[in-house]
């Protein structure tokens, strides 16, 4: 009769409970800390996104989401940070086993993808604004521009924040305090893609079909 | 049996004792949600433009994809789980999904009452928001 046995019989009521086993590691209240900010970031977005679907008929006379967004190109951003937030998950799962090679290798992947997708969507910017869809030409552009922009800022910081991550590992190696970012910057990434699901289906998607 | 339970960190797995059941790798884990992932955006872009479906019903469906994407992404990318050790970062994603819901959609459901109320006018007016 082993103690596992006897320990799967009475359940889990007898384990100490977190509290009285003293505070949690530093890795648990960094994340759980970072995981409130990302939901916090995400009620940011929610306002921006509230303001975008009030005013999306607010054109002004001018050009609307139908006329003006193309489908291609969101889908090829769309696949971009995806395949970007799978290959930082795959990034996670190099530095857990401590494995150089393959972090630098997801992480080289996952920059790449997350700028070819800030390069597109500023293409598509310069093209709206070349084809006199401003900002400051209706409500409904200020929040289109607003809410995509935002979104695009946050994945030029997290770039940005990769960059200098890589940095840190090149020069202090895998130390604990160096590990807790990189789990910050996985989730930070993980947590835009999800913003940019909401996006592109009320942005894109919905704007062109209805 | 001192072993102690801590609420997993946002983005870990589980490091309950896995006795029960097969437990999948993390690569098998993210590859699962990257197929589920893009079976579900695949099919949020054939509906946005086929012509198959009732125009109207559309946009909500859409949405109901958007949102099984959002809960792939949290499930097989954040790790976000209903296990007795993720209470904690299930209830404050919780309360991020209340304030989330109350703005987005007090927001339309008060501007769309406003818009209805709003009655056109005899002589044209500049309004910022023209239909």
């Amino acid at each position: 009769m082993s103690i596992a046995v006897t320990f799967d019989e009475v359940g889990h009521q007898t384990l100490p409970s977190a509290s009285e086993a003293g505070p949690a590691p530093k890795r648990i209240v960094v994340a759980y800390g970072f995981w409130i900010f990302l939901l916090s970031d995400i009620v940011m977005f929610s306002a921006l996104f509230a303001a975008y679907a009030v005013l999306v008929h607010a054109t002004a006379g001018g050009l609307a989401g139908a006329q003006l967004f193309n489908q291609r190109s969101a889908a090829i951003e769309t696949a971009c940070l995806l395949a970007s937030s799978y290959t930082c998950g795959l990034m996670s799962l190099a530095i857990s086993s401590r494995r150089h090679a393959a972090t630098y290798l997801f992480a080289l992947l996952t920059f790449v993808l997350g700028a070819a997708f800030l390069a597109l969507e500023l293409h598509e910017f310069a093209n709206m604004i070349a084809i006199g869809a401003t900002p400051q030409s209706s409500a409904f552009l200020s929040a289109f521009f607003t809410l995509v922009g935002c979104h695009g800022l946050h994945v030029t910081a997290g770039l940005i924040w990769l960059v200098v991550m890589m940095a840190q590992v090149v020069i202090q190696g895998f130390r604990p305090a160096v590990v807790r970012r990189l789990l910050c910057f996985a989730l930070f990434w993980h947590a835009l893609d999800i913003i940019w699901v909401g996006l592109f289906t009320v942005v894109y998607l919905m704007g062109v079909a209805s | 049996m001192t072993d102690t339970h801590y609420d997993r960190a946002a983005g870990d797995t589980s490091t309950l004792s896995q006795a029960r059941g097969w437990v999948p790798s993390g690569v098998v884990l993210y590859t699962v949600g990257l197929l589920l992932a893009i079976i579900l955006t695949a099919t949020s872009f054939w509906a946005a433009n086929t012509s198959l479906l009732w125009g109207p019903g559309v946009p909500l469906g859409l949405a109901v994809l958007a949102i099984a994407q959002i809960g792939v992404h949290l499930v097989f990318f954040l790790h976000i789980t209903t296990g007795r050790d993720n209470t904690n970062n299930v209830l404050a994603l919780a309360f991020g999904m209340l304030i989330v819901i109350l703005v987005i959609g007090g927001s339309l459901w008060i501007v769309t009452n406003l818009n209805a109320n709003m009655m056109p006018s005899a002589e044209p007016m500049n309004l910022q928001m023209q239909r």
